[in-house]
């Protein structure tokens, strides 16, 4: 490795450890290429020219972490993201679902919400959102308010509708929004069932029981080791028999917490906790 | 099946492959190159339309002789391997190697991006790395074929008047030298055996 680089990493190394003992941020288990390319991105943003320099700022201008997080934290989903997923839920877990009196579902690491506004329009249209109460964590504030906002670009929504339809959807998604001034609003009788909360996989325990855990596109941001203790809270989170969807892309095959889990969908990614731990 | 290597003795650990439109006929011309005791291995991003499942593998392997796999996150590399990146995903090396999957944004409109594999490959391989930009249509790959240079590595581009798209290739060439610009014959022939890629017969292609 050349010197340029090798300086980068030690910087990055420095920054991380700077943002958790100054802030209590951890990134320390975060997949180093991708954190690599936002680090470079926010260091051209704050217009400096090494990373050590940024450190400098974040350390002593706490107005620079916020948006500092939003570089660094993992970026905006969409709405119905791989409608078959949205299908396997519907057609796999709903089902199930229904025979609870009441239901929590946690979506982990909900960014800018798009993920959890998906799941309650599908719990509405599965007759199941009345009596479910979703909790939708992320360690951003700024990125949970957005959420909490539910506010969305016009120019998205045409996407939204097209993968909301193809995940097998019993209504239209202008049912749930209203239009104004180039944005969508969302509905919101669709947020008095969902809980906003700061939460970290790296470093926060298990705060209830849930039916459901929805984790999609996040594990992929950390290393083996921080997957393994994700995997591990959604195993202690889960009541037996609980669901646990995860990103097409992310598995369950290296983590030592693979035991706990049998595989429901293979294509879709949806696993089911064991009986026993 | 090694050559006598570089001047330096560094040998091709891995070699990295960016192409968009006019790419799977590219290559379809070069991936029979690669031979059963590869050492290297090899990652491709080739632009796709998002939203279906990705049928390279399905494409390239009755052509190719080495296993071929859409890369999973975190999977450990091994040599003689292909992986494509998946998708409406990029794909990244980390130290290890190991594979890493991002939903980052897109980069030059891209996700697989081919700046993003390059870039981060020319962190973990540096010297050891052979990077190649094929047929495309837009700018994706310029700017991580400039990190391969400067990390020490290889830097091939198909022949820009032989290939079915140009741009991707002469936006590459338009942020400094590579050392090869070969038409695709050639780069089977480098593919067969990449530790001779500064033996005579390639040198005399060599661009200062």
């Amino acid at each position: 490795m050349n010197a340029a680089a090798r300086n980068f990493e030690i910087e990055l190394q420095l920054l991380i450890d700077a943002i958790y003992l100054r802030y209590h941020y951890d990134f320390r288990d975060y997949a180093r290429a991708s954190l690599k390319r936002r680090a470079l991105a926010a260091m051209a943003r704050f217009s400096c020219a090494t990373l050590s320099q940024l450190q400098d700022k974040v350390m002593h201008d706490p107005a620079v972490l916020p948006v500092l997080l939003d570089y660094l934290t993992v970026p905006v989903s969409e709405m119905f993201r791989d409608p078959g997923y949205f299908r396997a839920l519907r057609e796999s877990v709903v089902p199930v679902l229904r025979t609870y009196p009441s239901l929590k579902v946690w979506v982990a690491g909900c960014s800018t919400g798009e993920e959890v506004y998906s799941l309650a329009i599908l719990l509405r249209e599965e007759g199941l959102l009345s009596r479910t109460l979703i909790y939708a964590t992320d360690i951003n504030p700024q990125t949970l308010l957005k959420a909490q906002a539910g506010i969305y670009d016009m120019d998205r929504v045409a996407g939204f509708t097209e993968n909301h339809r193809s995940s097998g959807a019993r209504t239209s998604l202008s049912d749930y929004y209203t239009a104004a001034y180039g944005n969508v609003v969302l509905d919101k009788s669709l947020r008095q069932h969902i809980v906003f909360s700061d939460h970290s996989l790296a470093s926060d325990s298990v705060f209830a029981e849930v039916q459901l855990v929805s984790c999609r596109n996040v594990l992929i941001y950390f290393n083996r080791g921080l997957q393994d203790r994700a995997l591990g809270l959604f195993r202690d989170a889960l009541c037996r028999k609980g669901f646990l969807g995860i990103g097409s892309k992310e598995s369950l095959r290296f983590s030592t917490c693979a035991d706990a889990f049998q595989e429901l969908s293979r294509e879709e990614r949806i696993y089911r906790r064991k009986d026993e731990p | 099946m090694t050559g006598p290597g570089r001047a330096d003795g560094t040998r091709v650990e891995a070699i990295v492959i960016g192409a968009s439109a006019g790419g799977v006929e590219a290559l379809n011309q070069i991936l029979p190159a690669l031979q059963p005791d590869l050492a290297a291995s090899v990652f491709i991003v080739l632009h796709l339309p998002r939203g279906r499942p990705s049928l390279l593998v399905e494409i390239f392997a009755s052509g190719c002789a080495l296993p071929l796999r859409e890369a999973e996150d975190k999977e450990a590399v091994q040599p003689g391997t292909v992986y494509f990146a998946p998708p409406d995903y990029h794909l990244l090396l980390e130290a290890g190697p190991r594979l890493a999957l991002s939903v980052d944004e897109p980069v030059h409109h891209a996700r697989p991006s081919v700046d993003v594999l390059f870039e981060s490959a020319a962190d973990v391989f540096g010297a050891r790395l052979l990077g190649i930009i094929l047929s495309g249509a837009n700018e994706d790959g310029a700017d991580g074929l400039a990190s391969i240079r400067r990390a020490g590595g290889v830097t091939v581009v198909q022949d820009p008047a032989l290939a079915q798209e140009s741009r991707m290739i002469l936006s590459a060439l338009s942020r400094g030298p590579v050392d090869f610009v070969l038409c695709l014959d050639r780069i089977a022939e480098l593919l067969r055996a990449p530790d001779q890629v500064t033996s005579s017969a390639f040198r005399a292609t060599r661009r200062a």
